[in-house]
């Protein structure tokens, strides 16, 4: 019961937050997007679903994650409040709630594949943020843009280190127990 | 098919024709871009605006003698963007006038506080409009926001207590519709297009 008081409270965070958040684009996708995604996780039922359910739930998360990756979904969000509503529904339930349940109950391949998606994508897009010759968020200047760029390359930096840590400190080599809920990363 | 792969492979349908959809069959990925594909595939007519040129004088953005009309969006203290625009602005200009060229260019300034008739003149000036075919203008305050909604212009404040916005040159056929979109150094194609506008 807890936990789903915090998950409320972290959304009605977000929301009475957005006006800042959104100002600043390293804000509004490094931080209010991952927040409203864990919101999302910590509202999960977390149920135990099978293998294709889980794929199917992942696939979901993978397309809302496309889909607000795209900058004009971004421009969008900030510039009509339905749009932005639909981002505060789609992110935590499709993403951080579709994830919590796919996780623990995906096949054991897929899971560093998706965490290998992620790191080169994130480099992708600091590449990219970094060096467009054009304004690829109306909504955002272009020194905005080159910050994010450097935040895309940070997170993929950190990630890449808290995911090959394991592999160090030898937490890699225990067999992951099945149904173990955790957050995904 | 088995039943348990059926559900994987209808989200990745769902989730493959939602993004389909989001992009324009994942061709614009920016809201420029996706503006640019929307203007070029349903030209709809520009606002009848009158606006104010440099002389005072009233300069109409739609056409009057089934010209083609060149809109740009400005603010005359730019420092770098609409300046080199502005030249590129000029290339087209000679180019279409020696060419005989039924058009018109407009310089259309969005900060009309600032841009009075005095500095669009000066800007104008400097960079060889003198208002025969080429003219700097600014609209009316309160028709200001119609006009960049109807041309999906964004203009945000920068740090430098200037402007940064979505730059091209707007092409208004001689059915006052706008038809196309161009990057502002795109000079040859936008001749091209004002001289074989069915090309």
């Amino acid at each position: 019961m807890t936990e789903r008081l915090w998950g409320g409270v972290i959304i009605l965070a977000c929301i009475t937050l957005r006006p800042f958040a959104e100002t600043d684009p390293v804000v509004h996708i490094l931080v209010q997007l991952p927040v409203l995604a864990i919101a999302g996780y910590v509202l999960s039922p977390r149920k135990v679903v099978r293998p294709a359910t889980a794929i199917a739930l992942t696939v979901v998360a993978v397309t809302a994650t496309a889909f607000w990756m795209l900058p004009r979904s971004i421009d969008l969000a900030v510039a009509n409040g339905w749009a932005d509503a639909v981002k505060f529904v789609t992110v935590p339930v499709c993403i951080g709630m579709a994830l919590s349940m796919a996780w623990p109950n995906l096949p054991d391949l897929v899971r560093p594949f998706l965490k290998a998606q992620v790191l080169s994508m994130l480099g992708v897009l600091g590449f990219v943020y970094l060096h467009a010759p054009i304004r690829i968020c109306n909504a955002y200047l272009q020194s905005d843009q080159e910050r994010l760029g450097f935040g895309f390359l940070f997170v993929a930096g950190f990630l890449a280190l808290l995911w090959i840590y394991p592999v160090f400190s030898g937490g890699a080599f225990r067999a992951p127990a099945r149904n173990d809920v955790r957050l995904p990363i | 098919m088995k039943a348990v792969t059926v559900l994987p492979v209808l989200a990745a349908l769902m989730g493959g024709g939602l993004l389909f959809q989001a992009t324009d069959g994942f061709r614009a990925v920016t809201t420029e871009g996706a503006r640019r594909i929307d203007v070029a595939e349903n030209p709809t007519l520009v606002p009848d605006i009158v606006l104010e040129g440099m002389d005072g004088k009233t300069v109409s953005l739609r056409p009057i003698r089934h010209e083609t009309v060149l809109v740009e969006f400005i603010y005359t203290s730019c420092p770098v963007v609409c300046q080199e625009a502005a030249v590129d602005f000029a290339r087209i200009r000679d180019s279409l006038t020696e060419a005989r060229a039924n058009v018109r260019l407009i310089s259309v300034s969005f900060d009309p506080v600032q841009d009075t008739p005095g500095a669009m003149s000066e800007y104008g000036a400097y960079h060889g409009a003198d208002g025969t075919v080429w003219t700097v203008a600014r609209p009316d305050r309160g028709d200001l926001d119609r006009l960049l909604n109807r041309f999906g212009i964004t203009v945000i404040p920068d740090e430098w207590f200037g402007y940064q916005h979505n730059a091209a040159i707007h092409l208004v056929d001689g059915a006052g519709r706008l038809a196309a979109i161009y990057d502002t150094d795109a000079v040859k194609q936008v001749i091209d297009k004002v001289l074989q506008p069915d090309d």
